[in-house]
């Protein structure tokens, strides 16, 4: 890093002077990556879509705020509310199977969860939450309970559990899915390019 | 290397030779949405700002799962759907046509070789028909009615061959509840399924649409067979002529896994609840009593269900506990089971018959049941709160275990009245 030249006025303290040629700084920050609680149903497995958002709710309501009030209802009627905007919901093997209600990751985004961490996803569910901007996270989740606090560190590919001590490699997601959830979704990604440009 | 079906007819849709795991962006060839769908695709649609469909003749909306409404926030997404229809000049199925994945492949939308998408995870179901069908969401409906195209990643395949000759009272509905026993409800996740042996060509076409229909709950993307002369048959005479293009697995295709199943001494398969995979032999539950039972769905509500159903009723009374729903399939399934008598069996056994569409299957209506009641059914799904009350418990069966469990008010084996059935 060179030095930045002081010019002393006198009476007047020092002042940086720009040199003509423009200095590369290396800005170094250190910040600390946000918390999310995380938010975990009794059952670990397969959770279905139909859970997620019941046919009583999905066929008749179109605000998908509303819908989010009633997310996982016929399993935990107690679950929405004790959902906080950031949290990340966690599952186990085969979330989101099932139905292909788009309306499952819709209410699970507007309940204000962050991001699903899962074992492993469904395929209709995952391609429609990556389509509306829902970030999943497939990794090792048997170690994360109801209320840990976890720290997603994507540069680094990896969700910590502080709680605990412990960090699980996430699985590198697909280069379309990358796409698109760098977009906010497949409409704004169609609208941007017209297409699809993967 | 030779290549599957999937990756054929992926190829066929995209213009090069695509593989498992390659992305390919395809041509579509129909697309469609139900009406607990439809809402999504139509907003999205709107906010693309596209003027029109890519082709007005590839798209379709249909009203059958909760047909006719039961309440006011589904007659709004009715009406929203019929004035989506009537802005962009789309085709409509309303209610009484009949249940989407029945009237599609019915009235000729579909064909051997296409490539088709549902906003509905039994999309899968004409694969029996040899075409990639596959269920997607909502918004990728969208996406194609504005552009034709969408995104795939190929799968791989796991072949299924299924040996062996059915014995008497068992039907293709006890075939696929046994493999997804054995497979789980993740078995097949991604996967493109083939199901070949002399135990899926010896069966109607019919009965193979159950088996594809449900390829969806272990997880498969498509439950493809190939095409013979039942299913060119089957399709002839539409009121859509569209060309067949038959495609079968090269001799040297690459499959990811390969399951043999001798299905000669099967007996009859029910699902307990909650859950698809959780299946058990009929024997097993003999002292379930039961307060419904249900006839009906893209699973088993066509003729063939119907005719296997009656015979078992015929002369017989649904047991006084227990309520009997059937629902044909289509509108012309319902003709054809009303000029052969079989309306009549099953209203002097005592049953109620609704109109065409889903009836009680996802629990707006038809039949939604009450706490603590138990009902057996021939629709693919039995999670906890399918049938509208999560205090209450399905279970999952072929029509002819659905009958014999509705004239004995228990869960009962079809086998008993299996004279009738020869």
């Amino acid at each position: 890093m060179k030095k930045k030249k002081i010019k002393r006025v006198k009476g007047q303290g020092s002042r940086v002077k720009k040199t003509r040629k423009k200095i590369a700084v290396e800005e170094i920050k250190i910040r600390a990556l946000p918390q999310h609680t995380a938010r975990r149903l009794k059952v670990r497995d397969n959770i279905n879509t139909d859970y997620v958002i019941s046919g009583r709710y999905k066929f008749s309501i179109q605000d998908p705020k509303e819908l989010s009030r009633h997310i996982f209802e016929d399993i935990d009627p107690e679950f929405a509310a004790r959902i906080t905007k950031g949290d990340i919901l966690v599952a186990g093997e085969n979330f989101g199977c099932g139905s292909s209600r788009e309306q499952a990751p819709q209410a699970l985004k507007w309940a204000g969860l962050y991001a699903v961490a899962a074992r492993s996803f469904a395929r209709i569910f995952y391609r429609n939450a990556f389509n509306i901007g829902l970030m999943l996270i497939e990794c090792d989740t048997s170690f994360i309970d109801d209320g840990d606090s976890l720290e997603l560190d994507l540069d680094n590919g990896k969700l910590k559990n502080v709680s605990k001590g412990l960090a699980f490699d996430i699985k590198p997601i697909g280069s379309v899915m990358k796409k698109l959830l760098e977009d906010g979704g497949v409409i704004e990604h169609f609208k941007k390019y017209g297409g699809f440009k993967f | 290397m030779g290549q599957t079906i999937a990756e054929k007819i992926l190829s066929n849709h995209c213009g090069r030779d695509v593989r498992a795991g390659d992305i390919a962006v395809c041509d579509v060839d129909f697309c469609f949405g139900q009406d607990g769908t439809s809402s999504i695709i139509i907003d999205s649609f709107r906010k693309l700002g596209v003027k029109q469909a890519f082709d007005k003749e590839k798209f379709r909306m249909v009203i059958d799962h909760s047909a006719p409404s039961p309440s006011i926030g589904v007659s709004e997404i009715h009406k929203k759907m019929r004035i989506f229809a009537k802005d962009f000049e789309l085709g409509l199925y309303d209610i009484g046509c009949g249940v989407c994945h029945q009237i599609i492949p019915q009235h000729g939308h579909v064909t051997c070789g296409d490539l088709v998408l549902g906003a509905d995870s039994h999309t899968c179901t004409y694969g029996a028909l040899n075409v990639f069908s596959t269920g997607v969401g909502s918004t990728d409906i969208a996406i194609t009615l504005a552009s034709g195209k969408n995104w795939f990643r190929v799968p791989e395949t796991m072949r299924i061959v299924a040996k062996g000759k059915l014995p008497a009272g068992v039907y293709s509905k006890d075939i696929i509840l046994s493999i997804i026993k054995d497979l789980g409800a993740n078995g097949a996740t991604y996967k493109s399924v083939e199901f070949y042996g002399n135990a899926i060509t010896d069966l109607s076409v019919d009965a193979r649409l159950t088996i594809s229909n449900m390829a969806v709950e272990m997880g498969a993307k498509v439950g493809l067979m190939e095409a013979d002369n039942k299913v060119l048959k089957w399709l002839a005479g539409r009121e859509r002529e569209k060309t067949p293009n038959p495609i079968q697995a090269d001799i040297d295709a690459r499959y990811a896994a390969i399951k043999e199943y001798d299905i000669s001494n099967l007996s009859p398969q029910v699902a307990k609840p909650h859950a698809v995979d959780n299946v058990s032999s009929v024997d097993e539950l003999k002292d379930v009593r039961i307060g419904q039972a249900y006839l009906g769905t893209c699973t088993n509500g066509r003729l063939e269900d119907l005719e296997i159903a009656v015979k078992i009723l015929k002369r017989n009374k649904v047991h006084p506990d227990v309520k009997l729903i059937v629902a044909p399939a289509s509108r012309e399934i319902f003709l054809e089971a009303s000029k052969k008598g079989l309306i009549d069996v099953f209203v002097e056994a005592g049953a109620v018959v609704v109109g065409p569409g889903c009836g009680p299957c996802v629990g707006t209506h038809n039949g939604v049941l009450a706490d603590g009641e138990v009902a057996i059914s021939t629709a693919n799904r039995n999670f906890k709160g399918r049938m509208g009350n999560p205090n209450s418990f399905i279970y999952l069966a072929s029509p002819a275990t659905v009958a014999a469990s509705a004239i004995k008010g228990r869960i009962a084996d079809p086998r008993e009245y299996r004279k009738r059935l020869i």
